[in-house]
């Protein structure tokens, strides 16, 4: 694979600079001579074009990054932000489905129940956890740990990282379909916080799966879809090629979700996307997702089960034309 | 998920079907089957609540047509009539398109809702239409149905929802996907409350509709035939590698992988859903009765 795969276009020039600065310092710390003050204005450039490019990025650009092939997935961060985590396996009834992780895990002195979408990094890890795309197995599982959560008074953390769900024949035969239905209507009751983070790609049916929560926060550069900008445009313009338009249409990005007031904040990414700063991307989604789970203790269960009711309740666009109540009701048989 | 009926040929078929239930029966003598060809009289056809007389297959009905067939004698009241559809992604085709959709229909939108009499028994009731924007759910279906529901648990009534959708409508982006969300946890509220849900798939019951208050009944009916799934491609995806069924996403199939409790013809619904309801009145009824 050619070196540049990895990169995106409009990363090209900032991966010159980094390429510039990298040989520099190679060469510096083979002959031993002082060009720190070229490396930092090199970088302060670098830092000062990142900034110029992703102040000026498209809803298209946010949808690459959300899928990035560096992007930082759900179990890198897990491995960052707790301090013990202990993978749990199986639906009970099926099968352990790879595309969805989860367990029990430390958030500094808290126990919680995890689970979240798992993407592979390389050919073979993506066939293995299937792009990220979870099966009904996938779905029960997390239900069945999120019933755990509630048993013992923990709560659950989810992270959304899916293109959507599987819609192949095994997941189709299994009830892929009821198997999300019933996840969202298991986690309006679930008595238990429940924070979800689209980490990356929000994808549909799959992300909301798993994304009932009291809170719903995004990090800065994933999206979150009701289906990929792709399949707007084939479906709206009979024309995948326009998924530019697509992405920037449905608002896909995490200002568009907080704009569309469906998102509860926006989780602030390293300069130039998480995946230039893992550790940092990392520490900035804990800080966050400590602040709400600290918040929502506060909270008792039906204060929490009745924000989390009208919180879905109230979504969704319609206008109330004030007519007389004895002409609203006609018989229309 | 959500592509649902706008690819592939089936979809085609479907939509064209779709128009010629609307458009071509009132005014032609007659209409061809679409799956065996059969000359079909439309009085007859009518007559026969739009199942082909020689193969059994069943047009899809709109939700007028619908609730006549199964509510006592026109006995329903809609509710929620007054909800009106908003752009709100703001998208500059989405209200040409929605004018085109209630001009070619008379519907304002892909549901009704209200309240109707099934053998004299009152019951909450939804009916998506197909042929208006595919049945698609955005906010004005959503709120329609959890508007339903919440009647329905205040009044203590059973509810019947009338499946017959593509998913959710795409240009309604996000807010639309969260229809999913919202109209499920009106069903944890309504099974909490203990109040019956049935839900009945018809033509086509597809992605986000059915992935969400379509799969949530106590009990779930399906006409024959139909497609369901949670997208509509009867071509899977690994057709190379695996067999794929005749049935794929068929209610046949759904029935044999265990995901609704039957199959009923549509001259046999509005008696087997007298008898669930049946099933379902509750104890003080009961009480009430041996009083
Ligand atoms: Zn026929």
């Amino acid at each position: 694979m050619p070196p540049s795969w990895n990169i995106l276009d409009f990363e090209k020039p900032i991966s010159e600079l980094d390429e510039q600065i990298a040989e520099i310092k190679r060469l510096t710390a083979e002959s031993g001579e002082d060009r720190s003050q070229d490396i930092a204005t090199l970088e302060s450039d670098r830092d000062r074009l990142i900034e110029h490019i992703f102040s000026n990025l498209s809803a298209w650009d946010k949808t690459l990054l959300a899928r990035h092939p560096k992007r930082p997935y759900t179990l890198d961060y897990v491995r960052t932000i707790f301090d013990d985590y202990t993978e749990l396996h199986g639906d009970r009834l099926f099968a352990d489905d790879p595309a969805m992780v989860g367990g029990i895990a430390t958030l500094d002195d808290r126990q919680v129940v995890f689970v979240g979408q798992q993407k592979g990094r390389d050919i073979k890890e993506r066939g293995y956890r299937n792009f990220g795309s979870a099966k009904p197995e996938g779905y029960r599982k997390a239900l069945r740990l999120m019933k755990q959560a509630e048993k013992f008074h923990r709560p659950v953390i989810c992270f959304v990282d899916t293109p959507a769900a599987d819609v192949n024949v095994g997941a189709e035969q299994r009830g892929i379909s009821g198997a999300i239905a019933r996840n969202m209507m298991e986690m309006t009751g679930l008595k238990t916080p429940i924070v979800v983070v689209v980490i990356g790609e929000g994808g549909s049916g799959g992300a909301i799966g798993i994304a009932l929560g009291d809170r719903v926060l995004m990090l800065e550069h994933s999206i979150y879809a009701v289906i990929p900008p792709e399949g707007f445009a084939a479906i709206v313009w009979k024309d995948a090629a326009r998924g530019k338009d697509g992405a920037e249409a449905m608002k896909v990005t995490s200002e568009g979700g907080r704009e569309l007031g469906l998102i509860d904040e926006v989780i602030e990414e390293p300069l130039g996307g998480a995946h230039r700063n893992m550790e940092l991307a990392a520490r900035n989604l804990k800080v966050v997702l400590t602040r709400h789970l600290d918040e929502l203790a506060q909270l008792s269960i039906p204060e929490l089960l009745d924000m989390r009711y009208a919180k879905f309740r109230d979504m969704g666009a319609y206008e109330e034309k004030s007519v007389a109540v004895d002409s609203v009701i006609t018989d229309c048989v | 998920m959500t592509p649902a009926p706008w690819f592939g040929r089936k979809a085609k078929a479907a939509r064209k079907t779709a128009r010629q239930s609307v458009d071509a029966l009132p005014d032609g003598l007659w209409t061809k089957c679409p799956k065996c060809g059969e000359i079909l009289f439309n009085k007859e056809l009518q007559k026969n609540l739009r199942v082909c007389s020689k193969c059994g297959y069943h047009y899809i009905l709109g939700a007028r047509e619908r609730i006549a067939s199964i509510v006592d004698d026109g006995a329903f009241e809609e509710m929620d009539a007054n909800l009106v559809t908003v752009n709100i992604l703001g998208f500059e085709e989405y209200d040409d398109k929605l004018a085109k959709w209630r001009q070619r229909t008379g519907m304002d939108e892909a549901i009704v809702t209200g309240i109707g009499e099934i053998d004299g028994r009152t019951v909450v009731i939804g009916v998506l239409d197909f042929h208006f924007w595919a049945g698609t759910m955005g906010g004005v279906v959503g709120e329609r149905v959890v508007r339903a529901m919440e009647y329905a648990i205040k009044n203590d009534l059973p509810v019947i929802m009338f499946i017959a959708s593509g998913g959710i409508r795409v240009t309604e982006g996000l807010p639309g996907l969260m229809q999913m969300a919202k109209t499920s946890a009106a069903c944890a509220k309504l099974h909490e409350a203990g109040i019956p849900y049935i839900v009945v798939l018809t033509d086509n019951s597809l992605a986000g509709v059915l992935a969400s208050y379509g799969s949530l009944g106590d009990f779930t009916i399906s006409e024959p035939g139909l497609l369901t799934g949670l997208t509509a491609d009867r071509v899977a995806k690994q057709a190379q590698v695996v067999n794929v069924p005749d049935n794929f996403r068929r209610a046949e199939f759904a029935l044999e992988h265990g995901h609704i409790d039957r199959i009923v013809a549509r001259k046999e619904l509005k008696s087997t859903l007298i008898k669930l309801l049946e099933f379902c009145r509750n104890r003080e009824e009961d009480e009430e009765d041996a009083a």
